[in-house]
């Protein structure tokens, strides 16, 4: 699975990683959805570290797309709220 | 994946499939696609000179500061040796105004650079994607037809498109912080505009309206402390202690116990 840190690169990732990976994601998710911005910033750091740690870097001039991209390093938990839940960009 | 990630990767498909709707024909896509893409690049670099002009701005009004802080110290040594209490304290309230100013700059310097780095990176990694794609299209024109062609066109312009949104994001990022350290370098220009790190012997007789400003925004016991510091160092002025002096010159050195 191909993934993307937002502001950072995409990165390959093996199919047992990408399923870790969606816990972890879950756990941002869950921060954000109970309002726990203090818990933000942590479970960001872990999710985008994991990425970094366990992913492979794409090469720059790969023209494939990714399966998922996550916000980048500096997200705020107000910008997490705002544009990556709930009333979105996109309704769902 | 529903979360952060799904939502993400949703907005950026939308994005470059609204892209790529503006065009039938698939050879005009591909086109129109490395056209838009080759002026996204400019568009890239433009913002991130924009960025080095803003980090270019700070960085000057942090020298000039600098020597604000210096000039200000000296002269606040000097009106303690010279014994005029309140002329010390009032250059401390100024330094100490000034040295605030100074590392919230600072800090702001830095972002600055971080944000300039990762655009630098991303317009990079466009950039590679972008000379993929033209050297792809080429292909696909040639070797395809037209339904095929489309398909892979799609595959292709995926990956620049991505790397588009992405560059845009972190663009409007930069922007809406340059636009904040902005108003904060503005309010630092005003400052200077008013005189308020000049050269305290020029002050008219009596406390204006700048000096009540200043006594809120500078943290007093700080003021205080240093004020009794330099009382200690100095002395309380006795015999001989120097005339101050307007310029940057220190007092002379006989007169300091330090």
């Amino acid at each position: 699975m191909i993934v993307r840190i937002s502001g950072e690169g995409q990165f390959t990732l093996s199919d047992e990683d990408a399923a870790h990976l969606n816990d972890l994601e879950k756990d941002v998710k869950a921060t954000v959805d109970s309002g726990r911005g203090q818990d933000f910033p942590a479970a960001l750091g872990a999710l985008l570290a994991y990425v970094r740690e366990n992913g492979e870097p794409l090469p720059d001039d790969s023209l494939e797309g990714s399966q998922v991209i996550l916000p980048p390093s500096d997200a705020t938990f107000q910008e997490a709220g705002r544009e990556f839940t709930g009333e979105g960009l996109i309704p769902d | 994946m529903a979360g952060l990630g799904g939502r993400m990767s949703t907005v950026v498909k939308a994005k470059v499939s609204k892209l790529l709707d503006r065009a039938e024909d698939p050879a005009e896509t591909l086109d129109y696609s490395y056209q838009k893409q080759v002026e996204q690049l400019q568009n890239v670099k433009k913002g991130i000179a924009d960025v080095v002009t803003a980090k270019k701005r700070l960085q000057m009004q942090e020298s000039s500061l600098q020597q604000s802080v210096v000039k200000l110290d000296t002269q606040a040594r000097q009106a303690v040796a010279a014994g005029k209490e309140d002329l010390a304290r009032t250059a401390l309230e100024r330094k100490n105004v000034a040295q605030t100013e100074l590392q919230s700059l600072d800090t702001q310097v830095t972002e600055l650079e971080e944000q300039q780095q990762k655009l630098t990176d991303s317009e990079q990694k466009l950039r590679a994607k972008i000379e993929s794609f033209r050297t792809k299209k080429e292909v696909i024109k040639a070797q395809y037809s037209a339904a095929e062609a489309q398909v892979r066109i799609s595959e292709a312009a995926t990956g620049v498109g991505e790397q588009m949104a992405d560059v845009g994001l972190a663009m409007q990022r930069a922007v809406d912080k340059t636009e904040n350290m902005r108003a904060r370098a503005d309010a630092v220009s005003e400052l200077e505009a008013a005189g308020t790190f000049d050269d305290i012997t020029q002050l008219g007789s009596g406390e204006d309206d700048i000096d009540r400003q200043l006594k809120e925004l500078s943290s007093q016991p700080a003021v205080d402390d240093e004020l009794a510091k330099m009382k200690s160092e100095i002395g309380d002025g006795g015999a001989g202690a120097p005339q101050i002096a307007s310029g940057e010159q220190a007092p002379a050195g006989g007169d300091e116990k330090a």
